[in-house]
C-alpha cells in the first residue's frame, strides 16, 4: 500500500469531527444510560423494548443519530492509535478506518431499522 | 563530610550507568554535581553547559527520570537518599554520555515555522503593541521559552510518533501567531497543522509540567488547535 498521506486541511478537518461526533456521543451516552435505567425498572422484555421503539421515528432519529457519531467517532481515534502504537501510517491504514466506519454504520443502522420496523 | 551517589549515563544510545561519590556541599545545582566529576573524577565525561544562570537552555538532562535544567536544579529538591541518576534527555539521540543531539529538535522549530517573518521595511516607522492587548499577551505567555528541550524530552507524542512537531515548536509557532507583525501566518498555520502538529498533542500536560521556565506549551497548542480548525473551515490551509 502506498504512502499518500491525506492533506492537512483534511487532517483538521477529520480531528475536528472527531471533536463534534464527541459532543454529540457525550449527550447520547447519557440519554441512553438513563434509558436503560429508566427501562429496566420493572425487569426488561423483548416486548417491551420493541412497544417502545417500534415505528418511533422520534426513537429510530435518536439512534441513528447514535450510530453516526459513533461511526464518525471511532476510525478516527482507532487511526491515531493504530499510528501511535503499530507506527503504521499513510493510505492503507486510512482505507482500513474507513471500511472499519463504514462496517459499523451498517451494523448500527442494521440494529436500528431492526428495533424499528 | 557527606557525600552524594550519582549514578551516570556513559556511552551513546547503548551504554551504562557509571557510578561515582561526590562531596555534598550546600546550595549545590546539580550540575556543579556533573562539573565535579568532570573536573575530578573523569576528565572524559561528555556534557553541555553555557550560562549557568538558566538563560541559555543547553544544561537539560533527565535527573532522577525527569527533564530539568540542571544549573538551576538544588540537588536538595531531587536527591532521593542522597542518590542522583544522571541521564542524556529522552527522545533525542545521545552524542555521547549527558550531549544529546538537538538537531532533530531545532529542525522542528524550521518545521513549525518558528522564524518571524516581518513585513515591514526600515522606511516604516515601528509597530506599536500595545502591552495589554490580547494577543500580546497571548504571545508574551511562551516568549520566555529557553530551547532548552526539557518539554520535548517529556513528551511522549515525540516518542510515539517521531514526526510530531513537539511542544517547543508549536509553542513557539504560537507566540508569533499572536504577533501582530508577522506576516507567515497562513503557511504558518499550515505547518502546525494535523497528525505531525497541533492535533497530535494529547494534553498530556507533561511538557508544561516539566519546563523551567513555567511555560504552558498546552495551551499553546490548544491555541493552535482552535486557529488551525478555523482556517481549515474557511477553507485557508
Ligand atoms: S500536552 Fe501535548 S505536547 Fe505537551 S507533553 Fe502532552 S502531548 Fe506532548
Ligand atoms: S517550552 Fe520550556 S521546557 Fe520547552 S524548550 Fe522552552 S523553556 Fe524548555
Ligand atoms: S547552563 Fe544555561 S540554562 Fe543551564
Amino acid at each position: 500500500m502506498g504512502d499518500e498521506r491525506l492533506s492537512v486541511r483534511t487532517q483538521v478537518l477529520l480531528w475536528t469531527a472527531q471533536r463534534a461526533s464527541a459532543v454529540v456521543l457525550a449527550v447520547c451516552v447519557v440519554v441512553h444510560l438513563v434509558t436503560i435505567i429508566y427501562a429496566i425498572r420493572n425487569g426488561i422484555t423483548a416486548a417491551e423494548i420493541l412497544g417502545r421503539t417500534r415505528g418511533s421515528y422520534a426513537w429510530a432519529g435518536f439512534y441513528a443519530l447514535f450510530v453516526a457519531a459513533v461511526a464518525v467517532h471511532a476510525p478516527i481515534g482507532l487511526r491515531s492509535v493504530l499510528a501511535e502504537t503499530l507506527n503504521w501510517r499513510g493510505a492503507g491504514l486510512d482505507l482500513t478506518v474507513l471500511a472499519m466506519g463504514l462496517a459499523l454504520a451498517l451494523l448500527g443502522f442494521r440494529a436500528v431499522y431492526a428495533v424499528f420496523a | 563530610m557527606s557525600t552524594l551517589s550519582v549514578s551516570v549515563w556513559r556511552g551513546t544510545e547503548s551504554g551504562r550507568f557509571q557510578e561515582f561519590t561526590v562531596p555534598r556541599l550546600a546550595s549545590q545545582t546539580v550540575l556543579d554535581v556533573v562539573t565535579y566529576i568532570q573536573r575530578t573524577l573523569d576528565p572524559t565525561l561528555a556534557y553541555r553547559y553555557a550560562c549557568r544562570v538558566g538563560m541559555c537552555g543547553s544544561c537539560a538532562m533527565t535527573v532522577n527520570g525527569r527533564a530539568r535544567w540542571t544549573c538551576r536544579t538544588h540537588v536538595d529538591n531531587v536527591a532521593q537518599g542522597e542518590r542522583l541518576e544522571i541521564a542524556p534527555l529522552r527522545n533525542l539521540p545521545v552524542v555521547r554520555d549527558l550531549v544529546t543531539d538537538m538537531t532533530p529538535f531545532f529542525d522542528k522549530w524550521a518545521g513549525a515555522r518558528g522564524r518571524f517573518q516581518g513585513g515591514a521595511t526600515r522606511k516604516d516607522d515601528f509597530a506599536r503593541v500595545a502591552p495589554g492587548s490580547p494577543a500580546r499577551q497571548l504571545a508574551d505567555a511562551g516568549i520566555e521559552c529557553i530551547g532548552c528541550g526539557a518539554c520535548y524530552s517529556s513528551c511522549d507524542v515525540v516518542a510515539w510518533n517521531p514526526a510530531y512537531l513537539g511542544p517547543a515548536a508549536l509553542n513557539r509557532a504560537w507566540t508569533l501567531v499572536n504577533d501582530v507583525r508577522d506576516t507567515g501566518n497562513r503557511a504558518r498555520l499550515a505547518a502546525v497543522a494535523g497528525d505531525a502538529g497541533c492535533h497530535a498533542c494529547h494534553t498530556h500536560m507533561s511538557c508544561s509540567e516539566r519546563c523551567p521556565k513555567q511555560i504552558s506549551p498546552t495551551a499553546s497548542i490548544a491555541g493552535l488547535k482552535r486557529a488551525t480548525m478555523e482556517a481549515a473551515l474557511k477553507g485557508e490551509i
